[in-house]
């Protein structure tokens, strides 16, 4: 049975891509995560704002920290030595993952402006990634700003990326756009090598005891990948070399099969890695080797893409799908007269 | 001699850098000043430095002094080198272990920075009492008398401890030698490798239990041998002299600086001569200098050795022409006739001369001096030597304090400094201690002694508050070894620095500055017009001093050049650009060179921005020319209103004013007894923006009160009438709801020289404006906008009468807080966690409130001096406080409630017998008061107060008794506070004493999870990976469960309460707490800068600790199960947000990530696991069916 795929421009040894997140942290885990059969492994993101805030708080909280009071004159916090701030030590952790693991190792980049810290793309390359995950977290909040503008705000970044790096770049998207698979060209003809659908962006809570906005973060479900499985059958076989990883709510063999069969070069895991342990991957890629015998099939290509909107008898319901099923209650069958 | 290099360091590094590399086994427990040492000896295992035998030292944090000294005393016991650093009561709490180990001959030293004992008061500071304390264990003691020698007495004690095979004491002056930084020789690892004679330490190994070679230890011993037993060791200690003079010797060798147990300085030929040790020492040597440079017959011994004390190398170095000394304490014996010193070398002259090795007895008076880090100066050395001249000069005298009580001082000039000081530059910095100024201090003598070939010294002075604290560094360079072990004095300093203009009208600071020197101010307004900003005398100082007279507008750089607020960096630029110690170009770079060491792998941005603000220092640092006429109309205002009550004009102002070391005994109390409610009398000014209420948006809630650490916000309901007099400005609106009487009006108002700033207030306020949701109903504004109108607002504030207590529900946060705060403006952190607790229940219950108060921030900000925030009510009443020890809180809280039961149980004993006489009506109101309502409290205090009268007429012993005794009839709250250091830890055992007693005690424990009064050490209740002193490699265990502990007793009322999180219910943890009969503890989660979160965030930290499940809230009500219920009720939700955003909004954590990121990554998985499981268990615990016995009741 043959489960490589092509991804990134990259064979890989089957279609299951943990996603960002923090297992990669650990690098016991990661290979743990690639013995139980990951066939490449995206690290957590780096973020821009992390990496400036950090430096910023690190500065207060440990060179500033006087208190003036006798019994604190050090201060509170023990660094008396120097140390590594985050693009150090991320740098350092993509070397030790490269040393430890034989499968691709894509370092993820997090930012919402083309600033100075773009720059450490070059840095990331250097230290042995095979590829770059860029995620633009961006909410436009500001009701001023127009569709296009966020969209420019995408290629720009890329483009920008794309002049630092030779290794491939994956861009991960959030769904909130009007057109997202004519954004998903215009980012292939920028130059990027491969897209994630979908991005889930935490969603603010209100607590209503305090009267103020809390965070919240809920775990995926299975429900969300419908999400990603429309545009992917969508978008899949329209754009020569670029890679569809479907993301957001991987939970089983099933969801994965669902989206190989709309089309998905990959498809990453998280949320499920998360709550079920690195040794769930095997469990998903049994799953999917145990459809494929029943189903007869040799290899993953010989499958994928077989329910996308090129090979549908009605892509139409991929975009309208709800509303047609409802239609086509009314509908009569083709082969009786009317 | 080896290779040696220099290092400006401090004297704990230096003492715990020998002790980290010639040890294994390190047991430690913070105590200030020493907890320094143990931080770095954690810091450097954390790093994987190694000892002399190339493994790295397991550093293990105990729950007390006395668990690290039986931590050590094991470890010797098996065959370790181990060590151990304390101060003060920790070393008490080690005095029982130190018998046991110098018992056993076990080898080891015992790294002290000693400290002043609490006796009528708690004090920091350095002195002699607490190793005096221990000269009996039989450990022999060293001392050091410079960071130098810190250094080199710590390798020294360990040498000779292996050879002698009794434990040392090592120790050396707190704050004075501990808090030093001088620039000294650093001892290289190959001279402590020689010094260490392995064979010895192999001896220890065999000497140690094991299986293979078994031997048996710590018998009980009889009447029979003890005694013979006891004496075995004496050739031990008659030998130990000479095996650390061979130990100096050798070192000696090595290093070039030769030490004696007793050393002489002086003339030869001297007549007069003072022996003492520790720093003072400095003072000293160099008066002694001094005079002999001058012609006089002086010398000085100073003492090494204290134990063994070996009278034949004190004859041996005493010049035989001394016929007058006079022996110097740094303690005190109340009821002694004579201090320990004193009395040894009387002792040792009295027998030699005896014996005949003496031919003359000279005359030995002995003194007290620099208790408590007392100044002790040249002048008082010389003050000394010239007492000695008198015909009969004062024994037992004191020096350095007017004694106008039992006369006991000696009289001492002043102005008297050793020609010495002359060669040395002297600078002197007033700043804030949130300023930087300290750090950058630090970093200039860095500078000038590790880039020339200068030796600088720098010694600080800090403040006893926290929020907005002062300090003064002192600064010293000069081309030799700097022995000035005290301040710099007034005319002195050439260099004067005024790093916040809002010191210019409350600190004299020129009177330090020597004549034709240099005053450089931080201030915003122009060089031309700064002059009028000056006090008058400041004015005519400068004219009569010539100084010269710099200006910089260091917030102004800071601002414009991204820096914030930082002027640090700024005003050291100033400071090299003026004083001209280094060429200023030299300066510059080196001070660039600084910032690029720390900023440099922070990132190019700040690296620039100091870049930038350093050329922009030079840019804007302007002289300013004296035109030498005194032209300001204004001159420092007084430092307490004109009415404050005597004592606090007398004690109290004397102390603001920084000149309490010139009050007299005589106007001490005698017994450690201060009045409360000062810190009104304090007016700091310390906010940069004030709140302001908009009285027509607000909708009464309470929340701002509440959450005010300082109790600078507050809430009154009066009667509309009452306004009539307000000032124009006054903001109050009518009273919403039908909770109180018609026409009732409500004001919040502010204390403006109260506040701090910190904006809790602005931040939980639940009201925006609809139409413009920026604006709150409080909103932080400049403070100068509306200060002085506001403080005319509080005046009149003060003025309205409190509302009546017993018509309010104080379940409701609204009521709550119209209940007076009878803890206000404490001097603890802006923003602080813990406050708003204590605060809350001084309001519920403050007027009935006994406090036991542990040692720690709650201690500090509660009771330091020179003012105290627990205050009155109208009618006198208040929590009265006190603080035993750090320990035994519990119980001595306990105590008070046995002493408060045993007087009311008495009284109502009387009150029976007496009934006859008092009248039956009264006595059974007395007896049968309901007091679970401020209703009831109230008219208990009614009946009291007839009583009182009642049995004025009454001429018995009883009624007498009774009347002594009747007050304890009305309902007292006692509670027991202090932070998870005591409760988790040092007091854990009194804790859990307490809560089994089933006494009616209430504690409060305030959780900041850390050590945060001595500067932020882990405790039991620091959580899984946070990184704190003593786990610089992140805690690697969970935090301990204390409230599951607690309710395993099942008799305790129980809460954990986050007031930021869920304000309703802390209010009703506090509440439920005190009106349970029984044992009550409620653990307060409390935000502290020791988690590294600016405290503006308080709030929202609190709302994250619980939300992510680090902090659940719950409240065990054994009442519930009395009725059948469940006990335990969950009044927060599951986790809804991942532990990993909590941890990543709080440096504690994050740290971690930046030094040991796999463990942070590891701690935090399993942390992430363990709330969630954590709250699972409570949440069932809390669900599950209460039982109805099986077994049938019996008849």
């Amino acid at each position: 049975m043959n489960l490589t795929t092509k991804y990134l421009g990259l064979t890989i040894k089957n279609p299951l891509v943990p996603s960002a997140s923090p297992l990669s942290k650990s690098v016991s885990i990661a290979r743990e995560l690639e013995d139980n059969g990951a066939a490449a492994i995206i690290m957590w993101s780096l973020f821009e704002e992390a990496i400036t805030a950090e430096s910023e708080s690190m500065v207060r909280f440990l060179h500033q920290q006087d208190t003036g009071f006798a019994e604190i004159s050090d201060g509170f916090l023990p660094a008396h030595q120097d140390f590594d701030n985050a693009l150090d030590q991320y740098l350092e952790h993509i070397r030790k993952l490269k040393e430890a693991l034989e499968i691709p190792v894509i370092a993820s980049l997090n930012g919402v402006t083309p600033s100075g810290w773009i720059k450490h793309a070059t840095d990331l390359q250097q230290a042995g990634a095979d590829a770059l995950e860029l995620n633009v977290y961006y909410v436009a909040g500001d009701i001023g700003q127009t569709g296009a503008q966020v969209e420019e705000r995408y290629l720009s970044l890329l483009r920008e990326l794309r002049g630092h790096v030779q290794i491939p770049i994956n861009m991960k998207l959030s769904s909130a756009f009007s057109s997202v698979g004519n954004m998903v060209s215009r980012l292939a003809a920028a130059g990027a090598n491969g897209v994630a659908l979908f991005n889930r962006f935490y969603q603010p809570d209100i607590d209503i005891q305090g009267l103020r906005l809390q965070s919240t973060l809920r775990p995926s479900t299975s429900a969300e990948i419908l999400l990603a499985m429309r545009w992917i059958a969508i978008l899949h076989g329209r754009h020569e070399g670029l890679s569809l990883g479907a993301t957001g709510g991987v939970h089983t063999a099933e969801d994965a099969i669902k989206l190989l069969l709309a089309g998905a070069d990959v498809v990453h895991l998280c949320s499920v890695l998360l709550q079920k342990g690195p040794a769930y991957t095997a469990l998903i890629l049994t799953g999917i080797q145990d459809w494929m015998t029943e189903q007869g099939f040799e290899s993953v290509d010989d499958f994928r893409g077989r329910v996308s909107a090129l090979t549908v008898p009605n892509p139409a319901e991929f975009e309208r799908a709800n509303y047609l099923n409802v239609l086509d209650s009314y509908s009569i069958s083709s082969g009786v007269r009317v | 001699m080896s290779h040696t290099s220099m290092a400006t360091l401090d004297g704990n590094e230096a003492a715990a850098y020998v002790a980290h590399m010639t040890n294994e086994v390190i047991a430690i427990y913070p105590i200030t000043p020493s907890s320094n040492m143990g931080e770095w000896a954690d810091e450097w295992s954390s790093l994987g430095v190694k000892n002399l035998w190339g493994t790295v030292p397991d550093v293990v944090e105990m729950q007390s002094e006395a668990g690290a000294a039986g931590a050590i005393h094991g470890a010797l016991q098996g065959g370790s080198l181990a060590t151990t650093f304390t101060a003060s009561q920790g070393l008490l709490l080690m005095i029982p272990n130190m018998y046991k180990i110098a018992g056993e001959l076990s080898p080891v030293v015992f790294h002290v920075s000693a400290r002043s004992l609490a006796a009528q008061g708690l004090s920091i500071f350095g002195d002699h009492a607490d190793v005096m304390a221990c000269r009996a264990t039989g450990y022999a003691m060293l001392c050091g008398a410079s960071v130098q020698e810190a250094m080199d007495f710590a390798l020294i004690a360990q040498a000779a401890t292996l050879e002698s095979r009794l434990p040392f004491l090592h120790f050396f002056d707190g704050f004075r030698t501990s808090h030093e930084v001088a620039k000294i020789e650093r001892l290289p690892v190959e001279t402590i490798r020689a010094m260490i004679d392995d064979d010895l330490v192999k001896a220890c190994r065999t000497r140690a239990l094991n299986p293979d070679h078994p031997i048996l230890r710590g018998t009980s011993q009889n009447p029979d041998v003890y005694f013979q037993g006891r004496e075995t060791v004496n050739l031990h200690y008659s030998r130990t002299p000479a095996i650390v003079q061979g130990v100096m010797d050798r070192f000696a060798k090595l290093t070039g600086r030769q030490y004696g147990l007793f050393e002489y300085v002086g003339a030869p030929d001297a007549e007069r001569v003072i022996l003492l040790m520790g720093s003072g020492i400095g003072a000293a040597e160099e008066t002694v200098d001094h005079l002999v440079a001058h012609g006089e017959k002086v010398g000085m011994l100073k003492v090494r050795l204290f134990r063994p004390f070996d009278p034949s190398y004190l004859l041996a170095a005493l010049p035989v022409t001394a016929t007058r000394i006079a022996v110097l304490d740094r303690t005190k014996e109340p009821g002694s006739d004579g201090e320990p010193l004193y009395k040894d070398v009387l002792t040792a002259l009295a027998q030699a001369h005896a014996g005949g090795d003496l031919a003359t007895m000279p005359r030995v008076i002995g003194g007290r001096y620099g208790l408590s880090s007392k100044e002790f100066t040249p002048g008082m050395v010389k003050g000394v030597f010239d007492e000695l001249t008198r015909d009969k000069p004062k024994n037992q005298f004191t020096i350095g304090i007017i004694d106008d009580l039992t006369h006991t001082s000696l009289d001492w000039d002043p102005t008297f400094r050793p020609d010495v000081t002359k060669g040395v530059t002297a600078c002197v910095f007033y700043g804030l201690g949130s300023d930087g100024t300290v750090s950058a201090n630090k970093n200039s003598i860095k500078i000038i002694a590790e880039e020339t070939p200068n030796y600088g010294q720098g010694y600080f002075e800090y403040d006893s508050k926290k929020a907005g604290a002062m300090t003064i560094s002192h600064l010293r360079f000069g081309a030799h070894p700097i022995n000035s072990t005290y301040l710099i004095g007034n005319d002195e300093a050439s260099f004067v620095a005024c790093h916040q203009p809002t010191f210019l009208t409350r600190y004299d600071m020129l009177d330090k500055a020597r004549k034709g020197g240099v005053f450089l101010l931080n201030s915003a307004t122009p060089s031309d017009q700064v002059w009028n900003e000056l006090p008058r005398k400041m004015q005519q100082t400068m004219i009569e001093k010539e100084l010269s007279f710099y200006v910089i507008d260091a917030y102004g750089i800071a601002a414009a050049t991204g820096m914030g607020r930082r002027i640090n960096t700024i005003m050291q630029t100033c400071f090299f650009a003026i004083s001209g110690i280094l060429p200023r170009d030299e300066a510059i770079a080196h001070i660039k060179t600084a910032v690029k060491k720390t900023y440099g792998k922070k990132g190019q941005a700040l690296l620039e921005r100091n870049n930038q603000a350093i050329d922009a220092t030079l840019a804007g640092l302007h002289q300013v020319t004296l035109n030498g006429t005194v032209t300001s109309t204004f001159d420092r205002p007084p430092v307490v209103p004109d009415d404050a009550p005597e004592f606090v004009h007398k004690v109290t102002a004397t102390l603001l004013a920084g000149l309490g070391n010139q009050l007299p005994v005589s106007l001490m109390p005698v017994d450690g007894t201060w009045p409360t409610g000062t810190t009104r009398f304090e007016k700091r000014n310390l906010a940069l923006k004030l709140p302001l209420w908009d009285e027509a948006l607000c909708s009464q809630c309470g929340k701002c009160p509440l959450v005010c650490p300082h109790a600078a916000i507050r809430a009154k309901v009066f009667p509309a009438e009452l306004a009539a007099n307000a000032p124009a400005g006054f903001r109050h609106v009518a009273m919403k709801g039908k909770d109180f009487p018609e026409g009732h009006r409500i004001a919040y108002q502010i204390a403006p020289d109260d506040c701090t700033g910190c904006g809790l207030c602005a931040d939980v306020c639940p009201i925006r404006d609809r139409t413009d949701p920026s604006h709150k109903a409080l909103d932080m504004v400049e403070a100068t906008e509306i200060h002085d109108a506001e403080q005319a607002n509080w005046d009149f504030f003060l003025t309205l009468p409190e509302f009546d207590r017993a018509s309010l529900d104080p379940s409701k946060i609204k009521h709550a807080m119209m209940m007076q705060p009878l803890f206000e403006f404490s001097g603890a952190c802006v923003g602080c966690g813990e406050t708003p607790y204590i605060k809350l229940a001084t309001q519920l219950f403050g007027d009935r409130m006994l406090v036991a108060n542990a040692t720690g921030c709650s201690s500090i900000y509660g009771g330091n001096l020179p003012t105290t925030p627990y205050t009155t009510n109208p009618e006198g009443r208040g929590p009265s406080w006190n603080n035993s020890l750090f320990e035994d809180n519990a119980e001595f809280g306990l105590g008070i409630r046995l002493a408060v039961d045993k007087q009311t149980e008495q009284a109502r004993e009387l009150l029976t017998q007496l009934a006859s006489q008092i009248g039956g009506e009264l006595v059974e109101g007395l007896l049968s008061a309901d007091q679970s309502s401020e209703a009831g409290i109230h008219d208990q205090r009614e009946r009291v107060a007839a009583l009182k009268e009642k049995i004025k007429g009454l001429d018995t012993p009883e009624a007498r008794t009774l009347a002594a005794i009747c007050e304890q009839l009305v309902k007292r709250s006692v509670w027991i506070i202090g932070g998870d250091g005591w409760a988790y830890d040092i007091g854990y055992g009194g804790v859990d004493h307490v809560l089994a007693s089933g006494r009616n005690v209430n504690l409060l424990i305030l959780d900041t999870e850390v050590y945060s009064n001595t500067g932020g050490q882990k405790s039991k209740a620091t959580p899984m990976g946070a990184v704190a002193k003593f786990a610089a490699g992140g805690k690697p265990t969970f935090k301990k469960d204390l409230a599951m502990m607690a309710m395993a007793y099942e008799n305790a009322y129980v809460a954990q309460v986050s007031f930021g999180a869920k304000d309703v219910q802390t209010v009703r943890a506090f509440l439920e707490a005190e009106s349970y009969d029984g044992p009550s503890v409620i653990i307060a989660y409390s935000p502290c800068i020791a988690h590294g979160v600016d405290l503006s965030n308080n709030l929202r930290q609190q709302d994250m600790a619980v939300n992510s499940g680090h902090w659940s809230l719950f409240r065990y009500d054994p009442r519930r199960a009395a009725k059948g219920e469940n006990p335990l009720l969950m009044d927060s939700k599951p986790p809804s947000i991942p532990y990993r955003d909590f941890v990543a909004s709080e440096t504690r954590f994050s740290l971690l990530n930046r030094t040991h990121p796999e463990a942070a990554e590891r701690y935090l998985q399993l942390a992430q696991k363990h709330v969630q499981t954590h709250f699972t268990l409570y949440e069932q615990l809390a669900h599950l069916a209460v039982q109805k016995s099986s077994v049938p009741p019996t008849e």
